[in-house]
C-alpha cells in the first residue's frame, strides 16, 4: 500500500512542474499588458515602465519563471500586482472557502446521485427509472447561473429565508455560514448529481447481471439486501472514482457559482486575476488546485485499493 | 393570575424590543454593495472608480466639490491664489488627527504632497506635475509653489491627489500603505478580504463626526446586477451602487426602496485611429467627412432608449449636457441620414464602405454597437464589429492596432480632465494621435487661465474643433445610479458617483 502511494507521489512531481510551465506559458501568450490592465483609464508611460522594471516584467520569459519557481520552492508566491496582497495569504484565504462549498455541495450531490442511481438501477426499465433518468438530465443541462438567479429570487427576495449570496466563515457564525452556502452548494451539487446517478445507474446495473446476483437471489435473499449489501459494495469502485474526480470538477464548476453567488472563493479568486492579468495570483492558485486535483486522485486510488481487495494480491 | 403571567411577559418582551431597536440604531452597520472589488487601498497608487467610493469614507481630502461641481474646503478651510498664477496659498483645519493619533498640520500636507510625487508606484504623479515645491508658513498654512499657472489643481486635490495620509503610517508601510491604509476621514480601516469585504468603522475622533451616523460601513463587491439588486430587496445590503438601467422600472416599483441617479462627468464614444502607427492611415483616419456622416448617420435619443430605457444622457461633447461646461450652441444633434449620405459621396464613398470597430465583450457596449452598426448601415456603412476583452482592447488601442474602438472616459471634474490628454499632440492617451495646432494652443491656454469664464470660452471652442474632427465621437454619458433602503435617508447624489455619508442618516 505504502510503495503504491510513493509510487504515486512521485510521479505527481513531474506532473506539478510542467504545468507550471505551461500555465506560465499559456500566460505570456495571452494579450494584454498586465500593468496597462492595471493602470486603467490612468496610463503613465513613465509610471508603467517604472513598474515594469519593479515586477521585473522586462527580463526575459524564462528568467521569470525561474524567479517564480525559485521563491515558490521556499513558499513565496509572489504578491498580487493589484492589490498587494501576498498570494499565499490569498490562497490561505479563499482555500478553506471554496472547500467548504465544494464538501457541501458534494454531500449535496452524493445524498440525491447514489440513492437515484441505486433505486433507478432496482428497478430498471419502470416509471420510477424514467423519472429519476428525466430528473438527472434536467439537472445536467440547467444551466448553473440560471438556477443560481431564480433560487436567488424565489429563496431571499421573495421568501427572504436564505441571505441572497455572500460568505460569512464558520468560525464567525457556524449556521449563518451553513445558510449562506446552502443555494450555492445545492446549484453545484445537483449538476453533480446528475453524472453521479447516471454512472451510479449504470454500474449498479452491471454488477446486479453477474452470476452471483443470481445466486443469491436463487438463495432466497430478501431483495434489498441483495442490492445494498451484494450488489452496491462492488460498484462503489467506480462511483468512488468517479467522485474523486467529480470533486476536482467541482473546483472548476465552483468558478460560475462563485461568481453568482459572490463567495470570495478561489473560483472567483482566479477569474478576477485572469481578467486583470493578475499574473502572480493566476499562477498560484493553479499550481495548488493542480496539487489539490493529484492528491484528490491519490486518495481515490487508496480507496480503490481499500475497496478492491484483489489489488493486494497483485 | 394568568393575566399578571401576561402582562409581566408582555412587558419584559416589549422591554427587549425596545433595547434592541435603540441599540439597533445606535449600532447600525451600512451595507453598501460595489459593482466590483477596489484594488490597493493606497490612494497614491490606486487606479479604480470603486476604490475612490471607499476613500469617500476613508480619506477626506483638502477640498471637496459640491454638486454643481464648485470647490468646498475639507481640511483646507480657505485658500488663495497669488496674483501671477504661480502659487497657492492654504490656510488648514485645526483640531483634526488621523485615525493612529498623528496631528493633521502643515508638515503633513507637505508630506503627502513629497509621497505622491515621489513614491516610485504612484499614479498621482502627472496629476500634481504644475506643484515644483511646497513651503510650511505655520502649523497651518501651507504654499505650494507652481512651475506655472495651473487653473486644474484645486480638482485635482479634491480627489485622490489630495488624499491626506499618516505621514507616520505611511513612512513605516511604504508601498504595503494599502494593506492597512491610515487617513483621517469619518470611519477608519478596519478588515479587508479580498472580493469579499472592506470593513470601516466608525473614527470617534473625526472632525465632523456629529454628521457620521453609523458605527462602521461595510462594501461589498457584487458584479452581477441582479444579484446585487435581489440581496437589497432581500435586506442584506442596505444600498448599491451602478443599478442596471434595465432595472429600474423594478427597483422603482419596489415601495422599500428609493431609487437616486446623476448624470456622470465622463463619455462613452467611439475613438479613431487619425495617425497612431501604420493603422491610422486609412480613409478614417485621412478623412474628417467620414468620421461626421457616421456621427450624422447615430440617433443618440434612440440609442439611449433602446439600450439604458431612456435611463442615460445621450451626447455629443466631452461634457454631459447638464455640465457647466457644456457648448449650448452644439446641441446634441437629431439624425440626418441625408447628410451622412451627401458626406460619404463627398469623400468618395458614394456607395458606402466598412468601418473595423473594436468593442469590449461585454453586454453594454457591443448592445451600444450593434444599434450603431443597425443605423449607420441605413447611411451605407458597414459596421464589423470586433470584440475583444478589456485588457486586449486597450493594448491595442494603445498600440495602433485598431482603426475605431468603442471606449470612454470616467470622467473628471476640471473640463481640462476630460480633454487635454485625449486631444493635445502629446497628450498621455491620445490614442488617435490626433494633432492640431490650434486645439493644442487652445487646451494649453485653458489649463492656465485664470478666470472661469474665460476658461468656458476656451473650452467652447475646442469643442467646436472636435465636433469638426470628431477624433473622438461623443454618444452618451453615463448616468449613476444608486438604490438603497427607503430607511436610508439624507444621500445626495453627487456626478463624480461617490457615496459621501456626512448627514446621512437611518430611520427605522
Amino acid at each position: 500500500m505504502l510503495r503504491f502511494l510513493l509510487r504515486r507521489i512521485f510521479i505527481a512531481i513531474p506532473t506539478i512542474i510542467l504545468i507550471s510551465v505551461f500555465v506560465f506559458s499559456l500566460q505570456q501568450l495571452l494579450p494584454g499588458d498586465p500593468l496597462l490592465v492595471l493602470a486603467g483609464e490612468e496610463r503613465d508611460p513613465e509610471v508603467l515602465e517604472a513598474l515594469r522594471e519593479k515586477y521585473r516584467l522586462n527580463d526575459p520569459i524564462p528568467m521569470q519563471y525561474f524567479a517564480w519557481a525559485s521563491n515558490a520552492l521556499q513558499g513565496d508566491l509572489g504578491t498580487s500586482l493589484r492589490t498587494n496582497q501576498p498570494v499565499t495569504e490569498l490562497i490561505l484565504e479563499k482555500l478553506p472557502v471554496t472547500l467548504q462549498l465544494a464538501i457541501m455541495s458534494m454531500i449535496f450531490a452524493m445524498l440525491i446521485g447514489i440513492p437515484a442511481g441505486i433505486l433507478s438501477a432496482a428497478k430498471k426499465g419502470t416509471l420510477v427509472d424514467y423519472t429519476a433518468n428525466v430528473v438527472a438530465l434536467s439537472g445536467l443541462s440547467v444551466p448553473n447561473f440560471w438556477l443560481g438567479i431564480m433560487l436567488i429570487l424565489l429563496v431571499s427576495v421573495k421568501w427572504q429565508l436564505l441571505p441572497a449570496s455572500g460568505y460569512t466563515p464558520p468560525a464567525e457564525d457556524f449556521w449563518q455560514s451553513i445558510r449562506t452556502m446552502l443555494m450555492p452548494a445545492f446549484v453545484l451539487g445537483t449538476a453533480l448529481a446528475a453524472t453521479l446517478m447516471r454512472h451510479t445507474r449504470s454500474a449498479m446495473l452491471s454488477v446486479l447481471s453477474t452470476d452471483y446476483i443470481r445466486t443469491a437471489r436463487a438463495k432466497g435473499l430478501r431483495e434489498r439486501n441483495v442490492i445494498m449489501v451484494h450488489a452496491f459494495r462492488n460498484a462503489l469502485t467506480p462511483i468512488v472514482t468517479l467522485t474523486a474526480l467529480l470533486f476536482g470538477e467541482l473546483v472548476a464548476g465552483a468558478v460560475l457559482t462563485e461568481q453568482i453567488f459572490t463567495i470570495p472563493g478561489f473560483g472567483k479568486l482566479v477569474v478576477d486575476a485572469v481578467f486583470n492579468r493578475d499574473y502572480a495570483v493566476v499562477q498560484g492558485i493553479v499550481l495548488v488546485t493542480a496539487i489539490g486535483f493529484i492528491f484528490m486522485n491519490l486518495i481515490a486510488d487508496a480507496l480503490y485499493y481499500i475497496l478492491n481487495p484483489r489489488l493486494k494480491v497483485a | 393570575m394568568d393575566y399578571l403571567k401576561r402582562t409581566t411577559i408582555c412587558a419584559v418582551a416589549s422591554a427587549i424590543a425596545l433595547t434592541a431597536g435603540a441599540q439597533a440604531a445606535l449600532s447600525k452597520d451600512l451595507r453598501i454593495a460595489l459593482q466590483s472589488d477596489a484594488d490597493v487601498l493606497d490612494p497614491d497608487q490606486s487606479r479604480t472608480f470603486v476604490g475612490r467610493i471607499v476613500y469617500a469614507s476613508l480619506c477626506d481630502k483638502l477640498v471637496d466639490i459640491t454638486p454643481d461641481l464648485e470647490i468646498i474646503p475639507q481640511l483646507a478651510t480657505s485658500w488663495e491664489t497669488a496674483s501671477d498664477g504661480m502659487s497657492v496659498t492654504f490656510q488648514l483645519r485645526e483640531g483634526v488627527i488621523f485615525h493612529d493619533g498623528t496631528p493633521f498640520n502643515a508638515e503633513a500636507v507637505a508630506a503627502n504632497i513629497e509621497r505622491s510625487q515621489t513614491l516610485d508606484e504612484s499614479r498621482r504623479k502627472s496629476e500634481l506635475k504644475s506643484i515644483t515645491s511646497t513651503e510650511v508658513l505655520g502649523d497651518y498654512e501651507i504654499k505650494m509653489n507652481l512651475g506655472g499657472a495651473d487653473a486644474t489643481l484645486l480638482a485635482q486635490l479634491a480627489d485622490r491627489a489630495g488624499m491626506m495620509m499618516s505621514p507616520t503610517a505611511a513612512a513605516e508601510a511604504g508601498a504595503d500603505f494599502g494593506l492597512n491604509p491610515v487617513c483621517s476621514g469619518p470611519f477608519s480601516f478596519t478588515e479587508r478580504v479580498a472580493q469579499d469585504k472592506i470593513v470601516l468603522t466608525r473614527f470617534a475622533d473625526y472632525w465632523n463626526a456629529d454628521e457620521i451616523a453609523f458605527d462602521s460601513v461595510t462594501f461589498l463587491p457584487i458584479p452581477d446586477t441582479t444579484v446585487r439588486l435581489a440581496n437589497l430587496q432581500s435586506g442584506d445590503i442596505d444600498m448599491l451602487e451602478r443599478l442596471a438601467a434595465t432595472d429600474l422600472a423594478q427597483a422603482e416599483a419596489d415601495a422599500d426602496l428609493v431609487v437616486q441617479s446623476a448624470v456622470s462627468l465622463g463619455y462613452q464614444g467611439i475613438t479613431f485611429n487619425i495617425s497612431n502607427g501604420a493603422r491610422g492611415d486609412n480613409p478614417w483616419g485621412n478623412d474628417k467627412r467620414l468620421r461626421q456622416a457616421l456621427s450624422h448617420a447615430i440617433d443618440r435619443e434612440a440609442l439611449n432608449q433602446v439600450v439604458f430605457e431612456g435611463a442615460f444622457a445621450p451626447g455629443n461633447q466631452a461634457f454631459p449636457p447638464t455640465s457647466p461646461w457644456y457648448n449650448q450652441s452644439l446641441p446634441v444633434p437629431p439624425r440626418d441620414i441625408e447628410k451622412a449620405k451627401t458626406l460619404l459621396a463627398e469623400a468618395g464613398f458614394p456607395d458606402g464602405l466598412e468601418l473595423e470597430v473594436q468593442v469590449p465583450n461585454s453586454t453594454e457596449p457591443l448592445a451600444v454597437m450593434q444599434v450603431v452598426q443597425a443605423m449607420a448601415a441605413e447611411a451605407g456603412i458597414q459596421i464589423k464589429l470586433t470584440s475583444k476583452e478589456f485588457a486586449t482592447l486597450l493594448s491595442d488601442q494603445s498600440a495602433g492596432d485598431y482603426t475605431a474602438s468603442q471606449i470612454g472616459w470616467s470622467g473628471r471634474v476640471d473640463p481640462d480632465g476630460n480633454n487635454h490628454q485625449f486631444a493635445t499632440t502629446d497628450g498621455g492617451i491620445n490614442d488617435s494621435k490626433f494633432s492640431d495646432p490650434k486645439m493644442d494652443e487652445v487646451l494649453n491656454t485653458a489649463r492656465v487661465a485664470p478666470g472661469i469664464d474665460e476658461r468656458k470660452a476656451l473650452y467652447d471652442e475646442a469643442t467646436a474643433i472636435m465636433l469638426d474632427e470628431l477624433n473622438r465621437l461623443f454618444l452618451y454619458h453615463v448616468t449613476w445610479i444608486w438604490a438603497h433602503s427607503a430607511k436610508l435617508q439624507g444621500f445626495t447624489p453627487y456626478p463624480d458617483g461617490m457615496i459621501r455619508l456626512e448627514g446621512v442618516t437611518w430611520e427605522e
